[in-house]
């Protein structure tokens, strides 16, 4: 079955060698960086994380977001889903893949990251987010790989591969609910430490990562043969469209709770991210350009004429995804660490290096999915014919 | 120190193996494992595990249960910086001046960022001039230790001291995340080239690991205490005033630094985070 993904015409090749060229430029930066250490990133010693770690968290997102299509087909029997589940899981496999790369780029010691397997640390949640995460990336890549095998075949997944499933699903949760967790408690890290952070988490990725989905089948309906399906779209979009809604009720409740309380520690970030913090005002502008895109995106979400036209849910998608990445990558990351514990300020910017290995860890996940994509439609092509 | 036969031949043995060892790792063109070593050369790890590091010596060591600082902010004279000079020529720590890419274990903030929500507009004068000491305060609950992914870092049992192993440590900066008082400096580049003068008696890092104030872990173990305090002393002495740093046991009643507790008002940074410092102020 792997030889359908090498089986593609003249633009699958095309696509794959620009791809290709992002992930060698991003390559030869990270060489650059492991030679002369993070100090080439925009990373300080008060903005420890930066970029990489901003990728990570919004990609752990995207991950988990296959569980929106496993969920309703193998729980509540909604057959629709049958026919995208498989791009739901491959897309889970690229995201965890880009994942893991971004923690690697960003150790100081990559020669070392086996220190966490070898020393495991169960009081760090950082250990148990490896564990989630691997084990996340081997069950989308066992579950897709034995479930498009047996729809080749044209036989049902076989009955042993159940228990797998269903582990996938709150498996999904557990990697979005780790990864807050990786925030939420810490002390002394105001803006980081509620209670609500993993709801937040999987409100956005529950928005963001179906968002995505649905620009794939976009895409697929026509670059290929195989068509997704108009009904999978529009539930999708109905599930996008909700998320969205709780992700921007929670985010409100976080203010709430900081502006009436008018705790000085809680309003900083916030302050600091939409109006800027004692002449500071490096995210503001990306703060409102996620606003503006939120609004947008919730507008053309809740009216039902517009979501039900394939062109508006494309710009809603889009919107939901640029807003859903500042919020969660540039805003909840970087502004976590401003002010630092001192309450000095240090702004961030990241560096065209830096910029390049992120691009190239992007570059080698769509490599991955179109790769992954083109055997799961070739299979499905091939059925159809 | 006697050395008898037993003892040198053991040393010659080890010794002979060593020396035998770097040729044979040469021949192999194993570089790269001398780099793993941490810029040891293979020979000399092997040395290292058989022996004791210099200096050590067991019965004169300093020891205590808990060990604990006292900053009697007061006593610090103006413009005096011997501490951090002492500190930092002791650990090799590198003179970066650029401030994203500083390193340092021991400096000067003042009130309104050591204590920060405590500050307010009609306070005592002399509170907004003084410099106060801020390091780590070898938590009793160190978030740091608890996020550590490798134990890279961690408490030691015996005494307290929140430690770093730069060995192990994978750089993920989790514990620069955790800690609510910005004590944590990284390697963002090769530090060495950036250090005036080596100390040879304690290592040098490389670039991609965390550091942090050790309460001179390796001075106590031979007796010492720590430089700071020990610079401090000469310092005030000069002014004629008490040494604005102090150092002890906490668990032991007549130490001086519990003297010192148990006759002044004293505060900690952000206590109500239940890290339970060890670095406690008198303001």
């Amino acid at each position: 079955m792997l030889e359908k993904g090498f089986l593609g015409g003249r633009k699958y090749w095309i696509w794959m060698a620009c791809l290709l060229l992002f992930m060698g430029a991003g390559f030869i930066s990270w060489l650059f960086q492991f030679r002369e250490g993070l100090g080439i990133t925009g990373m300080s010693r008060d903005i420890s994380w930066g970029v990489y770690i901003a990728n990570f968290t919004f990609l752990v997102g995207v991950a988990a977001a296959a569980v929106m299509v496993v969920l309703p087909y193998y729980v509540h029997h909604y057959k629709a889903f049958g026919r995208i589940t498989i791009l739901a899981e491959f897309l889970g496999v690229a995201a965890v893949t880009m994942c893991l790369l971004f923690i690697l780029v960003d150790l100081g010691n990559p020669v070392r990251a086996l220190n966490v397997i070898l020393h495991p640390t169960p009081n760090s949640i950082l250990f148990w987010d490896m564990v989630v995460l691997n084990g996340y990336l081997f069950l989308n890549i066992f579950i897709g790989w034995n479930v498009l095998t047996a729809e080749r075949k044209g036989s049902p997944p076989p009955g042993w591969l159940k228990p797998f499933i269903y582990l996938s699903i709150p498996w999904a949760i557990s990697i979005h609910t780790v990864t807050a967790f990786l925030y939420a408690g810490l002390p002394g890290r105001h803006f980081w430490l509620t209670a609500i952070m993993a709801a937040r988490f999987l409100s956005s990725a529950f928005a963001a990562g179906p968002a995505m989905l649905i620009l794939f089948c976009f895409i697929v309906r026509k670059t290929t043969k195989f068509n997704p399906g108009n009904e999978q779209i529009r539930t999708l979009s109905g599930i996008v469209t909700y998320a969205m809604i709780l992700n921007v009720f929670f985010f409100l409740l976080e203010c709430f709770t900081a502006f009436y309380s008018n705790i000085p520690g809680h309003m900083h970030t916030i302050v600091y991210l939409f109006r800027g913090l004692h002449g500071h005002t490096g995210l503001v502008p990306w703060m409102w350009v996620s606003a503006f895109f939120a609004v947008v995106s919730l507008v053309l979400l809740i009216v039902p004429a517009a979501r039900r036209a394939d062109d508006v849910l494309a710009v809603a998608c889009v919107s939901v995804f640029i807003a859903c990445w500042i919020d969660k990558g540039v805003g909840l990351v970087i502004g976590g660490f401003i002010p630092n514990p001192l309450e000095h300020i240090t702004e961030y910017v990241a560096t065209v290096p830096e910029v390049l290995i992120t691009l190239g860890v992007w570059a080698t996940g769509f490599f991955i999915l179109s790769f992954l994509y083109k055997i799961a439609i070739t299979v499905k092509e091939e059925l159809r014919a | 120190m006697g050395v008898n036969r037993r003892k040198f031949l053991k040393i010659a043995g080890i010794s002979t193996l060593g020396v035998a060892a770097k040729p044979a790792a040469d021949a192999l063109a194993i570089e790269w494992l001398d780099k793993k070593l941490g810029g040891f050369t293979v020979s000399e790890t092997l040395l290292h595990m058989f022996h004791k590091p210099t200096g050590f010596k067991p019965g004169e060591a300093l020891t205590a249960e808990r060990w604990a600082m006292v900053v009697n902010v007061k006593n610090c004279p103006e413009g005096c910086n011997a501490c951090r000079e002492a500190c930092h020529r002791v650990h090799n720590v590198p003179d970066i001046e650029n401030p994203k890419h500083e390193i340092k274990w021991i400096w000067h903030e003042e009130y309104e960022h050591t204590f920060p929500g405590q500050q307010h507009e009609h306070i005592e004068e002399h509170l907004k001039e003084t410099p106060f000491v801020v390091l780590c305060n070898h938590c009793f609950n160190p978030p740091c230790v608890r996020v550590c992914p490798t134990k890279a870092t961690f408490k030691r049992k015996t005494d307290g001291i929140v430690m770093m192993d730069m060995h192990r440590c994978i750089g993920c900066r989790f514990c620069m995340a955790a800690c609510p008082y910005g004590s944590r400096s990284f390697n963002w580049k090769d530090p060495r080239p950036f250090i005036k003068e080596q100390n040879p008696e304690f290592p040098t890092r490389t670039k991609g690991v965390v550091e942090k104030c050790n309460f001179c872990a390796e001075r106590l173990a031979k007796g010492q205490i720590p430089a700071c305090v020990e610079a401090c002393q000469e310092a005030t002495k000069k002014k004629g005033r008490e040494p604005a740093l102090v150092f002890g046991d906490l668990e032991d009643p007549d130490s001086e630094v519990r003297q010192l507790l148990r006759s002044h008002y004293t505060v900690r940074r952000k206590p109500e985070l239940g890290t339970n410092p060890n670095v406690y102020y008198i303001v």
